[in-house]
């Protein structure tokens, strides 16, 4: 029994394939690609989830028991209700596209700028997808497990200011 | 036959003499991106007083400074900012590497985070430390001082002119060089230590 149980009923109703689960009052809906912005749009005008909290992004390569790469992860917040839900949308190479939730709220802008810097996810339809943390000229993504936590030799690639020069 | 001088007349060197005057106005440039610059700031106040070394008046504008003083790590979009800041100072400048993170890296041993300044600009200083006290960083403005004095000319600085001395740090040994430990060096202790007490005695 949480609070969302009237929520998790309406939506369940009305999509197939949405697998949800919850730990002390928090509950988490994990939904298919082609439901994610359904299901969020729905969240938003019919239950009141009017406040984005946060998007991530998880990478589950070498996680035991996982079977999807990625777990994209939108949380909401009900700031007139008092409750929050967690939405998960899994994603596998190669087709790492989901669509954006800008028109929905306007905090997916950086959000979601934010994933697609540090692990590459597409988000068709959003107005400015470029880099927000790293430099521009930046090629990799480096928060997947499979980037080096050292890096591929970016950090040195700078020209040398002499003693002398300028 | 020889000269006779004034008792109010010294003979030196012009080098000396632009020595002198750039050591002891040095205008430091506070390049502070991490908790480096809390020390740095802390340097600079009324407790540890750079002023009594000439170099109390930080300037956040490159072309009124001379002593650029990296405090914190540099990532890899900083560095581009950091190098413009140093060719729009003016020579003669110098640069301080302040602890680990400035000159090595430090623990941020990642794909983003610069692995020392010297790599990308030249350095005159480090000083080690995590932060580094505010002693240490004083004890690396005396001793660049000593660089200065060295090294300068009229006309811009001589780099050639690097001379290892006894110390292996260059120069001549100074008078100062470990300041004693309030309360352990005898000098201080005062009357007390005469009487064989200590400052824990007192209290009680």
């Amino acid at each position: 029994m949480t609070a969302c149980d009237e929520v998790v009923e309406a939506l369940r109703s009305e999509w197939s394939g949405l697998s949800v689960s919850a730990f002390r009052d928090q509950v988490r809906i994990t939904v298919p690609r082609d439901a994610l912005y359904g299901v969020l749009a729905r969240l938003k005008h019919s239950h009141g989830f009017d406040f984005l909290t946060d998007i991530t992004c998880v990478d589950y390569l070498r996680y035991a028991g996982a079977s999807d790469r990625f777990m994209v992860v939108y949380m909401l917040t009900d700031t007139r209700g008092n409750r929050r839900i967690t939405v998960k949308v899994p994603l596998n190479e190669p087709d790492l596209a989901l669509p954006t939730v800008v028109p929905l709220w306007e905090a997916a802008n950086w959000l979601e700028r934010e994933v697609w810097d540090m692990m590459g996810i597409v988000f068709r339809g959003h107005p400015d997808l470029r880099r927000i943390l790293l430099p521009e000229a930046f090629t990799a993504h480096p928060q997947r497990k499979d980037y080096p936590l050292q890096g591929r030799g970016e950090r040195h690639h700078f020209p040398v200011i002499q003693r002398g020069e300028a | 036959m020889a000269l006779e001088v004034p008792e109010n007349v010294l003979l030196g060197k012009l080098d000396a003499l632009a020595g002198w005057c750039r050591k002891n106005s040095l205008w430091p440039m506070p390049f502070a991106t991490a908790c480096c610059g809390i020390e740095l700031m802390a340097t600079g106040a009324s407790r540890h007083d750079l002023a009594r070394f000439g170099a109390e008046v930080f300037r956040f504008s490159p072309r009124q400074c001379d002593l650029m003083i990296v405090a914190g790590r540099v990532v890899m979009k900083m560095l581009p900012v950091l190098q413009r800041i140093w060719q729009q100072m003016h020579e003669p400048k110098w640069c301080i590497s302040m602890g680990a993170c400035a000159s090595t890296g430090g623990v941020f041993d990642t794909y983003c985070v610069v692995q020392g300044v010297d790599r990308f600009i030249p350095v005159d200083m480090y000083v080690p430390g995590c932060p580094p006290r505010p002693e240490q960083l004083m004890q690396a403005i005396i001793d660049l001082q000593d660089k200065i004095q060295r090294e300068s000319a009229v006309f811009g600085t001589r780099p050639g002119a690097e001379d290892p001395g006894a110390d292996g740090r260059g120069g001549p040994p100074r008078a100062l060089r470990e300041l004693p430990i309030l309360g352990q060096a005898a000098e201080f202790r005062g009357p007390l230590a005469e009487q064989g007490k200590t400052r824990g005695e007192r209290a009680s």
